[in-house]
């Protein structure tokens, strides 16, 4: 009974063994298809025809029009981010600290991966449902048929309009953030404003904002290098370009939480090595 | 416009076998063809028998398994990736759907392959080039200013044709280019691709189609394939005098529709 027993545990593992070394060996091969397809096609930059007009035309639809969603969503984040360390540092008789807290905070962490998760949402988004549609309607076929290179004309301006936007849109989001907060402390809650500047400075660092610039620039290329890679092998008409738009902005957002942690890990290596950002 | 290639076929298909699973199935299972320059050639063929998929290795959009695929005189086997794209300039493509940009409006459209591939043209030039191409597929100017989604069906199918023209191709294909369409629309259609081809004299047409009483009407040249391979090839009557059972049963079926 127990030899049994061994043997049918023993089966179930190497099942579930099977499972997790197949899922693996996808999720491998995903990835790296889509490095290969991403780096691919941003060497296509490089080759002529050069296409300015394109690249431009993707960063007015990522970045301009991005711009009025990431300002209003900057804002209450602040605010709402001020008001709650307020709440928590005035236990302590700490409120002189609600400034630089936030400003590390929102400069370092909360702005790149909040502008990531909402530029993702709504040009990744749009991105793979663009893409896969031209796939489904032959557009794609015509492109390809015109002698037109398709990676080279419709995805390397879509992540490079990504990769230059995104911290952009980043810097956008801090300052929009810290208005907000200084909005909250200053005009609110009544703390002294020389104070509040004074601790900023004291704290922040050019090295911290431009952590979380660099940050948005990484987010940028790994949203725009998935949902245009979704978007670009859609199949199965109009339920795939669903699939496909789904499936690209939530593996993009779920990407950019992960990649931010080792990210974060990567750069404070970086400042214990180098010294710089005060070490944290 | 004066054709560049001289050969005596325009499209040449030796042995051609597809496999999409490793050779377990082919889809295409030896095809052997030759198309004339300046021939209009109908592929006929039930649905599932190979005929995109061929059409597919006549653009270079699918590689062989086996076999050779010779356009114009070149061996696409020898091509690159960047060739292989240059290449397929030589081909002016009518789609099923039109294929039209839709973020385009239909002179923008036109205008795409020549801002692509005539960079020397200035502005006035490529739109001039347009607008005669627009007026040979019979659409009226003052649709040219709208977006595909705001023309009918027939419109759109003149435009796509205008798109292929735009570069005066060698090569002009047409796939299955009256399916889902109504009589009347079909008739036009059929039409078009006639007078287009009698227009452009010299240029190689293949038109991929289900339509047995078009492509008895307007081709000069049938293959019906079954089966990924050549069933028959030739003339109307040879299709008609045909002792081949699948011949005769697509025949009879494609005439009382």
């Amino acid at each position: 009974m127990s030899h049994f027993l061994v043997k049918k545990t023993a089966d179930f593992l190497d099942q579930i063994f099977a499972v997790v070394q197949v899922k693996l060996k996808n999720f491998i091969q995903l990835v790296g298809e889509m490095i290969l397809f991403g780096f691919g096609s941003l060497r296509l930059l490089f080759t002529q025809p050069y296409r300015y007009s394109e690249i431009l035309k993707q960063m007015e639809f990522v970045g301009n029009q991005s711009m009025g969603i990431i300002a209003l969503t900057s804002t209450f984040t602040g605010l709402a981010l001020s008001f709650q360390v307020y709440l928590g540092f005035k236990l302590v008789n700490a409120v002189n600290l609600v400034g630089p807290t936030v400003a590390l905070g929102i400069t370092r962490e909360l702005g790149p991966v909040l502008t990531g998760l909402i530029v993702a949402a709504r040009a990744g988004g749009a991105m793979a449902a663009r893409l896969g549609t031209m796939r489904v309607n032959e557009q794609m076929d015509a492109l390809d048929v015109m002698g037109v290179n398709t990676k080279q004309y419709l995805i390397a301006p879509r992540i490079i309009a990504a990769i230059i936007c995104m911290p952009l849109l980043t810097a956008l989001f801090d300052f929009m953030a810290m208005f907000g907060c200084w909005f909250l402390c200053i005009k609110i809650v009544g703390l002294d404003q020389a104070i509040f500047f004074e601790k900023i400075s004291q704290t922040v660092e050019i090295t911290h904002i431009n952590e979380g610039l660099f940050k948005s620039a990484i987010f940028g290329l790994l949203f725009a290098v998935i949902c245009t890679f979704k978007g670009f092998y859609t199949t199965g008409g109009a339920k795939g370009v669903g699939e496909a738009t789904n499936r690209g902005v939530v593996i993009s957002m779920v990407s950019i939480i992960i990649i931010d942690y080792f990210l974060m890990n990567i750069i404070r290596m970086y400042y214990l090595v180098s010294g710089a950002g005060r070490g944290f | 416009m004066a054709r560049t290639f001289k050969g005596e076929n325009a499209i040449e298909l030796a042995d051609v076998k597809k496999s999409f699973d490793n050779g377990k199935d082919f889809i295409l299972k030896g095809i052997d063809l030759k198309i004339p320059c300046g021939s209009l050639t109908a592929i006929i063929g039930f649905s599932g028998t190979g005929k995109s998929v061929m059409l597919k290795h006549i653009l270079g959009l699918y590689k062989p398994s086996s076999g050779r695929v010779e356009i114009l005189g070149q061996d696409l086997s020898t091509l690159n990736d960047n060739d292989l794209t240059k290449f397929r300039c030589n081909y002016g493509v009518l789609f099923q759907s039109a294929a039209l940009f839709d973020d385009m409006t239909v002179l923008e459209n036109v205008c795409f392959p020549l801002e692509e591939h005539r960079r020397h043209l200035r502005k006035e030039q490529v739109t001039q080039i347009a607008f005669d191409k627009l007026k040979m597929v019979g659409l009226d100017p003052k649709h040219y200013e709208k977006l595909p989604s705001q023309i009918s069906g027939g419109m759109q199918k003149r435009t796509g044709l205008a798109r292929a023209l735009a570069l005066d191709p060698e090569i002009l294909i047409y796939d299955e280019p009256t399916t889902g369409l109504d009589p009347i629309l079909t008739e036009m259609v059929d039409n078009l691709i006639l007078e287009t081809h009698k227009l452009n004299q010299g240029t190689t047409s293949v038109m991929v189609s289900h339509d047995l009483s078009a492509a008895f009407r307007i081709a000069d040249f049938i293959v019906m394939l079954d089966a990924g391979r050549v069933l028959l090839s030739g003339m109307a009557q040879d299709f008609f005098k045909s002792d081949i059972e699948l011949v005769k049963r697509f025949v009879d079926k494609g005439m009382k529709h």
